[in-house]
C-alpha cells in the first residue's frame, strides 16, 4: 500500500501550471482531497456532527423550534424515574432472548450446511429470504399470521390444541411481546447464519481432517476448529443484536399499531418523545443513554469473547484471512 | 460396534434434515399463506381455512385494487429513482473513498478508517431527533433531495465492500499505468473502476434493497403523502394501521415483496458474499 513513486523526472526552475498540476506529489493531494472530501464531508455531516449536538441537546429542556432552559442532568435522570420508559428496557430483555434464541439457531443451521448436504441452497435461500423481506411487509404478514383464527391458530389446530386454549397473541400481554420478537427471529435468523456460513468456509477443510485423525468428533471440530475462527463475526452479531433489541422498531410500529398493549420498545419510545410529544432533549437523552449501553455491551462482549477463545491461538494462525 | 456407529450416524443425518426442513417451512409458512389469501375473494376467505388453497388461481381483483387505488405505481416510480441516484453517489463516493484509503499512505488515513469503523457501530436510526432539526433548519424536509442526501450520507457497508475488493487488485497495475504516463485520477477512472464491477454489483443489491425496504426516514421526510410516495409508504398508508380486509393487505404485500423475490433469485451469490463481505470487516 505503499505511495507510487514518483515517476517524473524533477526539474528545476520555473514551471507552468499545468506542470505543476501534473507532478506526483501535486497529484497524490489532489487526488486525496478530490477523492476523499465527499464521503468524509458527509460521515462528519450525518453522524459525528448531530451526535455532538445530540449530547448538546440532551443538557436543555427543548422542543424542535424552542429552547425552553438548560436542564442539567435532569432528562438523563427522566429516562431512569419516568416507569413508562424505563418500562422499555425489561421489553428490550425479551427481544435479547429472542437475539439468543436467533444466534444459537443460525449457528446451528450454518454448522450443519457447512458439512455438504443435499439442497443446501434451497434451505438457504428459505431461511434467508425472511431478511430481505420489506419491514412494514413482514408487519402486515404477521398481523395476518397472528390474527385469533387465522394461519397460527389454524397450524396449531391441526396439532390437536383447541382454539379455546390458545392465547391472543397479539392482545395478551403475558404472550404479545414474545410473539414480536418471533417475527424478529424469523427476519434474522437467516441472515445471521449466512453470516456464520461465510465465515465458516474460509476455515481450512484440512484441519478436520487432521482433527478427525486425531479421533475428533463433530462437537470438538465445532468446538475447537469452528467456533473460535468465527469468533470475530460471533462477537459482532451478539453486539448488532443488542444494538437491535433496544431499537427494534417496525414490529410493534405496524403489528400493534406503534407499541400498543405494552409492547412499546424503547425505540418506538424515543420516537414518540420526539415527534408526538415534541421533548426533544429527553429524546436525545434517551438516544446517549443508549450509546452508553451499546458502548458497554460492546465492551463487555469483547473481554468476555476474548477470555471464551484465549485457547484458540494455534487454530487462528491458521485460520483464512476473511476473519481476520 | 460399527453397525452401531452407522446407526447413530443415519440417526443424527435424520434430524438434521428434519430441522433444516422444519426451519424452512417456519420461514416461508407466513409468505405462502399470504399467497393464498390474495387470490381468494372476500367471502371465500372469510370462510375459508386460512392455511387452504384457494379455489380460484386466476382470480385477481385484489391485485388490480391495490395497485389502482393505494398509489403504489408512484411509490415505485419515487423508489427506483431515489435508489438510482443514491446508488450511484455512493457508489462513486465508497469506491473513490477506497482507492485513497487502499493506495495512498497519507495523514489521516487511519483516522479515516476508524472514523467509518465507528459509525458503523452507532446506528444513525439513533441521531434521527438531531438530523431531523438540521434538515429542518435547512429545509429539506419533504423534499425528495433531502431524502436522497439523508440516504447517501449514512451508508458505510458500501465502503467496506469496496474496500475489501482493493486489497485484491494488485498495486502493480496501476504503477505501470503511472509509468505509461496515466495520472492518477486515470488509473482510477480508466483501469480500476472498470475491474470492481462484481462488488459495485454487490453493493448496487446490498443498497437498492435496503432503499427499497425502507420506512422510518421516507417517513419522517417526505411527511407529505398525498405528495411523496416510496413502496413503503405508499404500502403503510394504504394498509393501515386498523385495516382488516386481509385479502387485499395479502395483495399488497406480495406486489411489495415480488421484485426483491425475483432479484433474490438472480443474484443469490452476490448478496451471500457482499453480507459476509460487509460484515467481517467489524
Amino acid at each position: 500500500m505503499s505511495a507510487i513513486q514518483p515517476l517524473v523526472p524533477r526539474e528545476t526552475g520555473r514551471r507552468t501550471f499545468h506542470e505543476w498540476l501534473l507532478m506526483p506529489k501535486v497529484q497524490k493531494r489532489l487526488v486525496i482531497f478530490a477523492f476523499g472530501a465527499v464521503p468524509v464531508a458527509l460521515l462528519v455531516l450525518f453522524t459525528y456532527y448531530p451526535f455532538i449536538r445530540m449530547v448538546e441537546y440532551s443538557f436543555y429542556n427543548m422542543s424542535y423550534t424552542k429552547v425552553r432552559g438548560f436542564y442539567g442532568f435532569k432528562n438523563y435522570l427522566d429516562v431512569f424515574n419516568k416507569p413508562e420508559l424505563f418500562a422499555t428496557f425489561r421489553i428490550s430483555l425479551y427481544y435479547m432472548a429472542g437475539a439468543i434464541v436467533q444466534i444459537t439457531l443460525a449457528l446451528y443451521f450454518a454448522t450443519v450446511l457447512s458439512f455438504r448436504t443435499k439442497l443446501t441452497s434451497i434451505y438457504k435461500g428459505a431461511m434467508f429470504f425472511p431478511f430481505l423481506v420489506n419491514g412494514i411487509a413482514i408487519g402486515f404478514i404477521f398481523k395476518f399470521f397472528y390474527t385469533r383464527g387465522y394461519v397460527l391458530d389454524t397450524v396449531l389446530q391441526a396439532f390437536g390444541i383447541p382454539l379455546e386454549k390458545l392465547p391472543f397473541w397479539l392482545r395478551d400481554t403475558a404472550i404479545n411481546n414474545w410473539s414480536l420478537v418471533a417475527t424478529s427471529v424469523w427476519k434474522y435468523m437467516g441472515q445471521n447464519m449466512v453470516l456464520f456460513a461465510g465465515a465458516i468456509m474460509s476455515v481450512d477443510t484440512n484441519l478436520y481432517e487432521a482433527a478427525s485423525i486425531d479421533g475428533a468428533n463433530k462437537w470438538h471440530q465445532f468446538r475447537y476448529i469452528i467456533l473460535p475462527s468465527i469468533s470475530t463475526v460471533l462477537t459482532l452479531n451478539v453486539i448488532l443484536s443488542i444494538t437491535g433489541s433496544l431499537s427494534a422498531f417496525e414490529p410493534p410500529y405496524v403489528i400493534t399499531s406503534m407499541g400498543g398493549n405494552g409492547t412499546a420498545t424503547y425505540f418506538i419510545k424515543m420516537h414518540q418523545t420526539a415527534h408526538v410529544q415534541n421533548k426533544v432533549g429527553l429524546a436525545c437523552a434517551m438516544a446517549v443513554v443508549l450509546v452508553l449501553i451499546i458502548s458497554l455491551a460492546t465492551v463487555v462482549q469483547k473481554l468476555i469473547f476474548k477470555y471464551a477463545f484465549r485457547d484458540a491461538g494455534t487454530v487462528r494462525s491458521v485460520r483464512g484471512k476473511a476473519v481476520n | 460396534m460399527g453397525v452401531e456407529r452407522t446407526h447413530r450416524d443415519y440417526l443424527f443425518k435424520l434430524l438434521k434434515h428434519l430441522t433444516l426442513i422444519a426451519a424452512s417451512l417456519v420461514s416461508v409458512l407466513p409468505l405462502v399463506s399470504c399467497v393464498f389469501a390474495a387470490f381468494k375473494t372476500a367471502e371465500e376467505f372469510a370462510f375459508s381455512s386460512k392455511v387452504a388453497l384457494p379455489v380460484d388461481w386466476g382470480y385477481l381483483q385484489n391485485f388490480q385494487r391495490f395497485w389502482n387505488d393505494s398509489g403504489i405505481i408512484q411509490g415505485f416510480a419515487t423508489s427506483i429513482m431515489v435508489m438510482f441516484i443514491v446508488i450511484s453517489i455512493s457508489v462513486m463516493t465508497g469506491s473513490m473513498l477506497a482507492y485513497v484509503l487502499d493506495r495512498f499512505t497519507f495523514r489521516g488515513n487511519k483516522l479515516i478508517r476508524n472514523g467509518f469503523l465507528l459509525a458503523s457501530l452507532i446506528p444513525t436510526i439513533l441521531m434521527q431527533v438531531t438530523i431531523y432539526k438540521m434538515m429542518v433548519s435547512f429545509n429539506l424536509v419533504n423534499s425528495l433531495l433531502g431524502y436522497i442526501i439523508m440516504m447517501a450520507g449514512t451508508d458505510v457497508i458500501s465502503i467496506y465492500i469496496l474496500l475489501q475488493y482493493f486489497e485484491n487488485i494488485p498495486n502493480t497495475l496501476d504503477e505501470s499505468a503511472v509509468i505509461e504516463g496515466c495520472t492518477y485520477f486515470g488509473v482510477f477512472f480508466r483501469i480500476l473502476f472498470p475491474l470492481l464491477r462484481p462488488a459495485v454489483v454487490t453493493c448496487m443489491i446490498l443498497k437498492g434493497v435496503a432503499i427499497y425496504n425502507e420506512y422510518y426516514s421516507a417517513n419522517l421526510y417526505l411527511q407529505d403523502k398525498s405528495k411523496f410516495k416510496t413502496v413503503s409508504t405508499a404500502l403503510y398508508v394504504y394498509l393501515g394501521p386498523t385495516k382488516s380486509q386481509y385479502e387485499i393487505i395479502c395483495a399488497g404485500v406480495l406486489i411489495c415483496i415480488l421484485p426483491v423475490l425475483v432479484i433474490f433469485i438472480l443474484f443469490q451469490k452476490q448478496i451471500y458474499n457482499g453480507m459476509t463481505r460487509g460484515a467481517v470487516k467489524g
